[in-house]
């Protein structure tokens, strides 16, 4: 009886993601068609063109921008965790605040960003007014502002976990670091730091792996000028009409994404917080 | 020459959102000894421990040490040191990590080494890298005494420290908290809600009762003189003639002689002894711990009868 419950979300993960998974893995071994498309004969032409250095750069550039990404939301999500988990009958209003950007659509939220960005837009807007600057500063169409919509966009990802596990954390640690003479700063870098570890790599993961795919983001905020793996995959299919190298540079991000997932689910306490 | 007590308490008062937990507790202790804070569930002895571990404040009362006010200092300013109830083992670091946390707080030289002797103590050193997970309850237990007994306090205070272990286990560890504190000399306190583990652990007993303290004595003392019917009722079985208490194994039933005349109703069978419930005439009912060998059987006319030396009486 059990398994039949499985039933369900077995079809749907058939039908839509291993067969097309299926499809997109064969044309990534085909020849592009003339107008699109893809035609015989098999080859994996398309995956020795992604040893190019022009893709490894393209590559390396989305690995940096999202290490960068995962590192910022560590630094502004770990505080913001333990402010939440240390915040008493109010934890559940504060998560709620967490996950309010989930209210409206990830494009009207990246959106929202140009508004505040580009040069007519609310910052430079206000500066202007007040006179601190005299010409609009470049905030929009940069990595900076790619950066920006990233972190602000997967954030709540890091801070999930790693409010779990700050959670889970028996306050009786913290009460025996005292003890043992470590409080305030000493306790919170001995003990809740490596203790909450877990979640922080399960959240840096939840972060990099995204972000590492992203494409909408750099497109808007990048100004087409940040090139990620996402958009390069989106070239390929849209304007560039190369279907199969498009599907080969898919399954290169699917791979790096899958192994990092795979080492992560490795590991008994990180797999508990996720 | 008297030599200053070790710990004193003075009019000792803690209140959480206007119950009063502690309620004006005065204890002293020695140097050197084991003591006990038992009571039931919510009778203030975890605050009261608490607060001589430094975790909490009392609101009125002075905490002594060495006859200094420690009251307001934190946990590691005063030389005490506590085990916790579930141990609170740092699940990060492995067990020699756990022990030496302390030391290296204090940038004490040889942390590992000493670190390794103190597991030694516990007979843990073959385990020493091993994490808390991979460790038994009584295995971790040893590693948290090791980790406070490492830093030398002059008081060693216990929560609860064999609630989590299995019966067994626990009367083993009775044993060997005794060979600690004999071997180390460190004195401990401890807090218990079990009667057993308090008699034959402790030197002196403070059994406690809804935030004060109603006797503080040896276990033979609580024992055999309790001061009040709590603590007559709380460290064992009474039956009640008046104001008069007599415990079971004083209490004797037989089928001639003197004493007062009943029935007996049940008699159970408990290996080393028998505990033969007699209901008397005017309807109450007694029991009497008798020889495991007794021919008492359900329905057999008894008289019941004790020594006036054992009586226990209350005003």
């Amino acid at each position: 009886m059990r398994q039949w419950f499985l039933l369900p979300a077995r079809l749907w993960t058939g039908l839509f993601f291993a067969i097309p998974l299926c499809i997109v893995l064969a044309y990534s071994f085909l020849t592009r068609g003339d107008y699109g498309g893809v035609e015989l004969p098999w080859t994996t032409e398309s995956y020795l063109r992604l040893a190019d250095p022009v893709y490894l750069g393209i590559l390396w550039r989305s690995v940096w921008v999202a290490a960068v990404s995962s590192l910022l939301c560590t630094l502004l999500g770990f505080p913001l965790a333990l402010f939440i988990a240390k915040s008493g009958k109010r934890k559940v209003f504060y998560l709620q605040l967490v996950l309010l950007p989930f209210w409206t659509s990830f494009l009207i939220r990246t959106y929202a960003w140009i508004f505040l960005l580009r040069d007519t837009g609310l910052i430079n807007t206000v500066l202007q007014a007040l006179h601190l600057i005299s010409k609009p500063l470049p905030l929009l169409y940069n990595d900076g502002a790619v950066l920006a919509g990233l972190v602000y966009n997967f954030l709540p990802f890091f801070v999930l976990p790693v409010f779990a596990s700050l959670e889970k954390m028996d306050p009786a640690l913290l009460e025996a670091a005292a003890d043992l003479g470590a409080t305030g700063w000493r306790a919170l870098w001995r003990v809740t730091v490596p203790v909450s570890m877990p979640g922080i790599v399960a959240g840096t993961v939840l972060v990099f792996i995204p972000c590492l795919g992203s494409y909408l983001v750099p497109d808007l905020l990048g100004g087409g000028k940040t090139v990620m793996l996402g958009n390069l995959v989106q070239n390929q299919f849209t304007s560039a009409r190369d279907w199969p190298f498009g599907a080969a540079a898919s399954f290169a991000l699917l791979g790096v994404c899958a192994l990092l997932a795979a080492l992560l689910l490795r590991n008994r306490q990180i797999r508990s917080v996720l | 020459m008297i030599s200053e007590p070790l710990l004193e308490l003075r009019d000792v008062h803690k209140a959480y959102d206007g119950r009063r937990v502690v309620d004006g507790i005065s204890l002293t202790l020695g140097r050197g000894g084991f003591y006990c804070l038992l009571g039931p569930s919510g009778c203030g002895k975890t605050t009261t421990l608490r607060m001589v571990g430094g975790f909490e404040n009392p609101e009125s009362g002075e905490v002594r040490l060495n006859g200094r006010v420690v009251n307001g200092l934190r946990p590691y300013e005063r030389n005490v040191s506590t085990v916790f109830q579930n141990y609170a083992l740092f699940p990060h670091l492995t067990a020699q990590g756990n022990v030496e946390f302390g030391l290296r707080e204090r940038r004490l030289k040889d942390c590992a080494a000493q670190a390794l002797r103190a597991l030694q103590m516990v007979e843990l050193a073959d385990k020493a890298s091993r994490m808390p997970a991979q460790l038994s309850g009584g295995e971790k237990q040893r590693v948290a005494l090791a980790r406070s007994l490492v830093l030398q306090p002059e008081l060693l205070l216990l929560d609860e420290p064999l609630a989590a272990l299995d019966p067994k286990l626990r009367k083993q560890m009775r044993t060997e908290l005794k060979r600690m504190q004999r071997q180390t000399g460190i004195t401990f306190l401890f807090v218990t809600h079990d009667q057993e583990e308090a008699l034959s652990m402790a030197d002196q007993v403070a059994v406690m009762n809804a935030g004060k303290v109603e006797q503080f004595g040896t276990p033979e003392e609580v024992y055999l003189r309790p001061a009040t019917r709590f603590v007559a009722e709380f460290l064992g079985l009474v039956n009640w003639f008046g104001p008069v208490g007599v415990r079971p194994e004083n209490t004797v039933a037989a089928r001639g002689g003197e004493g007062l005349a009943g029935t007996v109703e049940d008699a159970v069978f408990l290996g080393n002894c028998m505990h033969v419930t007699v209901r008397l005439f005017d309807g109450s009912t007694v029991i009497s711990e008798l020889p495991a060998q007794g021919a008492l059987r359900a329905g057999d006319a008894v008289k019941v009868r004790w020594a006036p030396a054992d009586e226990m009486r209350f005003p």
